[in-house]
């Protein structure tokens, strides 16, 4: 075994019981709970959860994207060993983009609508790499052929409006990578998209991934997707990671009763004509923090234990824990 | 060939398109984005047609024509035997005593201001019932549709989550005793644990009350788990119609084929490696020529750039579909058409 833990690939990202609260007058928000994961170099982490899990603030959090003013973050987000939430914001600057780069669900929004694609690429590689307009027009081009942008030479002078969803989309990864990133945070990026142009967008990225050995951090609430894409999985619920490990075998063998559930309510090929199996009630409200099993409303297996602890990640394996009391009574 | 209509809704050559813009005097027209072409389908009593493609395909559109929120350019909607607002046949008013439609935005589709109790009893009302009435009877339509009237009778859309909020929808919808309803992408923002509760749902409300359902979707699973037949959309036509054993399991348009195998695996051990197809759909503003598909076909031909297939039975009578290679078409045929085109 100690052979083989040399030749696992460095940790690029550790977040440790990472705790987001949005606080205002009127309300409170526990967006995220004592959230753990680690992500290696070369390696493809998908976040499935629904809407509200808590999935897209984690990646916020990462960047340091929250208003300050709202927003208390707690625990610890390490980049390369450095820590991200205490970092001087010229030192932040330097790895926004530089280390780490961010990919959105809407590239309508996310462009700004009276620059062209070029210009804005451009804008990022210059500040960053501090070379030539000419050189940075250079690099430009390189991406828009890497996203594969037919005639990429005169999509550059294009504004976004101009080009469609898929390319829209495929210009806002060549911004990602402008400045050679090592870690990609893809919040939903082709859930905008139609299924014949998601399927390419997915591919695209993980071809380029084993290209240049990036590391992704895939949030999606698509579980077809979350499949096609991911190394490694965790799974988001009521602002905590309630089950992470290899993809295939939370797929295969989910350990904890949201997982199962939710894979059993999801509709795939085979499942005409049988009643669809769903969890019953709807997810849970973040305004207190959570005092017990976030999922213990609705699973079927709680008991008391489950209504009144919070429960703390049980390890099933190598990187493979599952956030359940009752683990292995359930099942 | 002598079969019974025993079509419940028919729709013949239905044609829509938006003017752009507006039209300045001595200038060019603006280009007008032709939403729907042509599009003909039948569904019969107690099916549910679902409607697949990506967007801007047309589907949301031929559905308000259908229910008449929008009129369409040309062609005729026949409900039950009766053209819809056409001499002899129906109108709208009645139209919406047989016909319902629930829409995605379950929460922009409620008035904020009205309790569930009368946005459930507003059509009954307006449509000439009592008030206290139909204010009790709404609460029968909650139960229906599996909300606790004790409970929600008196809150507002806001107080509830997205899955309850599509409840009301649906039970709105009931509430004028409607034999079809229209379903827009109803489950589309729904998170997945509550779209299987809201499709059960609807599963059961179809067996208790004979409904008839058109539903709109984006996604092949959903439309697979529920529907009859299917209908394939693609830039405002019909490319594919057919049972959906016989279009999921033996697609005869190479855009079926494409959306098919575009959508991702469940199977961990089993992922995609390659692309289906390439490229994202045209703009409707200015579609391709012939064949609307033809720009992204893999299997196109020089016929297929010039002319437009018609949507004909392929070997199975009750299968269709708009492609030159599925069809048995002759090389007369071809040659007829092209004439046709040149003259």
């Amino acid at each position: 075994m100690k052979n083989n833990s040399k030749n696992i690939a460095p940790t690029v990202l550790s977040v440790s019981d990472l705790k987001v609260k949005f606080v205002t007058p009127d309300y409170s928000v526990h967006a995220v709970n004592n959230v753990s994961f680690s992500l290696k170099r070369g390696e493809v982490l998908s976040v499935l959860g629904e809407s509200g899990s808590g999935k897209s603030v984690t990646l916020s959090a990462i960047q340091r994207l929250l208003p300050k003013n709202i927003t208390s973050v707690e625990g610890s987000i390490k980049i390369n060993g450095e820590e991200i939430l205490t970092m001087s914001a010229r030192r932040l600057n330097q790895l926004r983009g530089g280390q780490i780069a961010m990919i959105f669900q809407e590239p309508a929004t996310s462009f700004d609508p009276v620059f062209t694609v070029g210009q804005q690429i451009t804008e990022g590689i210059r500040h960053h790499a501090g070379c030539s307009q000419s050189e940075a027009d250079k690099k430009a081009l390189e991406l828009l052929d890497l996203v594969r942008i037919p005639s990429a030479k005169d999509r550059l002078h294009n504004y976004p409006f101009e080009m469609s969803g898929g390319m829209r989309q495929r210009a806002m990864i060549a911004l990602a990578l402008s400045c050679d990133p090592m870690i990609l945070l893809a919040d939903e990026p082709t859930t905008a998209l139609d299924a014949t142009v998601q399927i390419q967008i997915l591919l695209l990225l993980k071809d380029i991934q084993k290209e240049l050995g990036l590391s992704i951090i895939f949030v999606t609430h698509d579980i077809g997707v979350s499949i096609e894409i991911g190394d490694r999985i965790a799974v988001m619920y009521g602002g905590q990671i309630v089950e992470t490990g290899n993809l295939a075998e939370v797929i295969n063998d989910a350990k904890h009763p949201y997982t199962k559930g939710l894979l059993s309510s999801t509709i795939h090929a085979n499942s005409s004509g049988k009643r669809l199996h769903a969890i019953p009630g709807s997810p849970p409200n973040l305004s207190n923090a959570p005092s017990n099993c976030s999922f213990s409303e609705r699973c079927e297996f709680a008991n008391e234990t489950c209504k009144n602890t919070i429960p703390d990640n049980v390890k099933l394996g190598i990187e493979r824990f599952s956030r359940c009391l009752r683990i292995g009574v359930w099942e | 060939m002598a079969k019974i209509d025993k079509s419940f809704v028919k729709v013949r050559n239905l044609k829509k398109y938006f003017q752009t813009g507006t039209q300045i005097p001595f200038l060019k027209k603006p280009p007008a984005v032709k939403a729907v072409e042509n599009v003909s389908f039948d569904v019969f009593k107690g099916e549910t047609l679902g409607v697949v493609g990506e967007s801007g395909c047309g589907k949301s559109t031929v559905a308000r024509l259908l229910i008449q929120l929008i009129k369409p350019d040309a062609g005729e909607i026949i409900i039950d035997g009766l053209a819809v607002e056409k001499r002899g046949g129906i109108s709208t008013r009645d139209l919406r005593h047989r016909m319902q439609m629930v829409f995605q935005d379950s929460y922009a589709t409620l008035n904020p201001r009205m309790p569930i109790e009368e946005s459930i009893a507003f059509g009954p009302i307006s449509n000439g019932k009592k008030p206290s009435e139909a204010m009790l009877e709404s609460k029968h339509f909650m139960d229906q549709v599996g909300l606790d009237p004790n409970i929600y009778l008196h809150r507002y859309p806001h107080e509830l989550s997205g899955g309850q909020r599509q409840r009301v929808n649906i039970a709105r919808a009931l509430a004028m005793g409607p034999e079809v309803i229209i379903l827009d992408e109803a489950v589309s923002a729904l998170d997945k644990s509550v779209e299987a509760q809201v499709l059960n749902l609807l599963t059961d409300l179809k067996s208790d009350l004979k409904l008839t359902y058109i539903f709109i979707s984006h996604d092949l699973n959903v439309v697979k788990y529920i529907s009859d037949k299917v209908m394939v959309m693609y830039l405002g036509e019909v490319v594919e119609y057919g049972t959906v054993e016989d279009v999921y399991n033996s697609p005869k348009h190479p855009y079926t084929e494409a959306l098919l195998a575009s959508q991702p695996s469940m199977d961990p051990s089993r992922k995609l490696k390659t692309v289906p197809i390439t490229g994202d759909p045209p703009n409707p503003i200015n579609p391709p020529s012939g064949c609307k598909f033809h720009t992204r076909c893999p299997k196109v031909t020089d016929l297929c750039r010039t002319v437009n297939p018609k949507l004909q039975s392929t070997d199975n009578v009750d299968h269709l579909t708009a492609c030159h290679l599925a069809s048995n078409v002759t090389e007369v045929d071809v040659l007829n058409a092209q004439k046709g085109l040149n003259s």
